[in-house]
């Protein structure tokens, strides 16, 4: 049996586990809290009283808002464009014999692993020719690079694992493959599409480089603002802190939701 | 089990995802091939000329273009091994019984540094880390260190965030591993060995192992797209002490504007990832 002081070992390394996990949250928070004059204090004070003025000054003052709003919109159309196109893509991975799937199948995965800077470059010179530099559609379509083989791994996963006696069920009836795939394995395999749609979102929300380098105000994302306030010598940390916060928030509360398939979707499910 | 079906009907499936990520993903690539074998350079466009494969020829003799690389594959070797045996003792403790509540808690709490957008944690680093008014100094015992404006002390910085945000990945990838290990054998062995290592090396690490090669894999992926926390951290200063792979690309070819060159390096990138991606379906996509 676990002696007792096993366990005192043991709740004393959760404990600081836990707290290297979510230090550094509650000094953005704190931070975002706290006046310029306050936030610039030496050594670093703990106490002190409040302030919303950070967020209501890079919200409504400096335009944190609409690139808040840019980066929900990017997100969310691109995570539903990644859905329309993988989910059928995924079926017919799970479902269809056909040649060359092996390397449709390593093409896709691949794709996972590029460096955005490759695509971000030509993709630049691109946007530039077409002018479409500083568009919403532009970033929507980059970031199928990174969803498209996201949703098509996880959702293959997921239609692989719904009896195929279903399907022939259905196919007896008369029903299209479309049908079947609408009708019968679509409803079963929701978990998967949800978990692969809070994933796209969560990286093209999260993302940086594509939208520093194709945006420049009218399609502004979240991050590349965040970062746009550290030029000059005299940096508002606390407003930097309260965008950051703002980035971070809706991420979290995503990523708590999908906690127990995050190691799974990051791995791109090498592991169950 | 899978379905014969028409070609017409894999195609409608499946043909949009492939055209789109085409699109996206490969037209691109074909542009950089081309931009590659010219000078290119966004200030001087009107001189826009084919040049063969100069570029790829003053990439691999580029000592600047070598050292960001070894600096890349150095910050993988300082950082995952960190990262494994850390993640290894907290996915330990995790699988231990008993304390639920507590190491429920704990999983949540592993999930937020990775979800955290990257850029974010870059400037969460600008702030802690600061000389004056970081709150590291302080907790340090009020020590005096320059962080981010020291080459060694801005790179033990990047190994510290990165073990931060990623330690938790190694840890819940290894503990799926862990709860893979069955019941009974797990047991079995405790009951003829007090050693705790004798398990681990004997019982547990069998089932650990495809988990380690997927961490190994991933993160040398990762770290040669590493740019998002480096950039607003400390873009790559000070000097080039902290300028990785994707940071060099990124300021050839848009704070240098020789899109030529940048692209070449680019494209050199891409092989070297390639080359792991072969090894990564290799070992792990064997079954499709």
């Amino acid at each position: 049996m676990i002696s007792t002081r096993s366990l005192w070992t043991q709740i004393f390394f959760l404990i600081v586990i836990i707290t290297i996990c979510v230090f550094p949250f509650y000094w953005m928070v704190t931070t975002s809290l706290k006046t310029q004059i306050v936030a610039l204090e030496a050594p670093p004070v703990w106490l002190f009283e409040p302030t919303l003025k950070n967020y209501q000054e890079a919200l409504f003052e400096d335009g944190v808002l609409r690139t808040l709003i840019n980066s929900l919109l990017v997100a969310v159309s691109t995570t539903l464009l990644a859905l329309i196109l993988g989910v059928p893509a995924a079926f017919a991975l799970a479902r269809f014999e056909f040649l060359g799937k092996k390397d449709l199948w390593f093409w896709f995965i691949t794709n996972r692993m590029v460096s955005p800077i490759v695509l971000a470059l030509p993709f630049f010179l691109i946007a530039r020719n077409l002018g479409i530099l500083d568009k919403h559609i532009t970033l929507i379509l980059i970031y199928l690079t990174f969803n498209l083989p996201i949703v098509i791994w996880i959702v293959t996963d997921q239609f692989r694992g719904i009896p195929y006696d279903l399907d022939e069920a259905a196919r007896l009836e008369g029903a299209s493959q479309f049908t079947i795939m609408r009708k019968i394995c679509l409803p079963l395999a929701m978990p998967g599409v949800a978990v692969s749609a809070i994933f796209s979102f969560i990286f093209s929300w999260n993302e940086l480089m594509f939208g520093l380098i194709l945006t420049r105000t009218e399609a502004k994302t979240a991050p590349a603002m965040a970062v746009s306030f550290m030029e000059g010598y005299n940096l508002p940390y606390g407003k930097i802190m309260a965008t950051s916060t703002l980035i971070v928030i809706p991420v979290l509360i995503f990523a708590l939701i999908a906690s127990k398939q995050l190691g799974r979707g990051l791995t791109m499910g090498a592991v169950k | 089990m899978t379905a014969k079906v028409s070609r017409k009907t894999v195609f409608g499936f499946i043909g949009p995802a492939v055209i789109g990520l085409a699109m996206v993903g490969i037209a691109p690539l074909l542009y950089a091939v081309w931009t590659s074998l010219h000078f290119y350079n966004l200030t001087k466009l009107k001189r826009v000329e084919f040049i063969g494969l100069e570029n790829y020829w003053t990439v691999l003799t580029d000592e600047v273009f070598w050292q960001a690389m070894g600096r890349t594959f150095f910050l993988l070797g300082a950082a995952l091994p960190l990262q494994i045996v850390l993640g290894l003792g907290i996915a330990l403790t995790l699988h231990q019984p008993g304390l639920t509540l507590l190491k429920t808690l704990c999983r949540l709490s592993l999930v937020l540094p990775m979800a955290t957008t990257y850029a974010v944690v870059g400037l969460l680093g600008q702030v802690m880390f600061n000389q004056k008014f970081g709150v590291v100094n302080q907790l340090l015992g009020g020590a005096n260190i320059n962080w981010i404006g020291d080459p060694e002390n801005a790179f033990a910085m990047i190994i510290f965030w990165d073990v931060w945000q990623w330690t938790p990945f190694v840890a819940l990838v290894l503990l799926a591993g862990l709860t893979m290990v069955p019941g009974e054998v797990e047991e079995a062995a405790r009951l003829e060995t007090k050693s705790k290592w004798t398990v681990l090396r004997y019982v547990q690490l069998p089932f650990l192992v495809p988990g380690l090669v997927a961490v190994l894999i991933l993160r040398t992926a990762d770290t040669l797209k590493l740019f998002d926390m480096v950039f607003t951290l400390t873009r790559g200063g000070p000097g080039s002490s902290t300028e990785f792979i994707s940071l060099m690309i990124q300021r050839i070819g848009f704070r240098g504007f020789d899109q030529g060159l940048a692209s070449a390096q680019a494209i050199i990138l891409l092989i070297i990832t390639i080359i792991l991606a072969q090894i990564y379906i290799r070992v792990f996509y064997k079954e499709v």
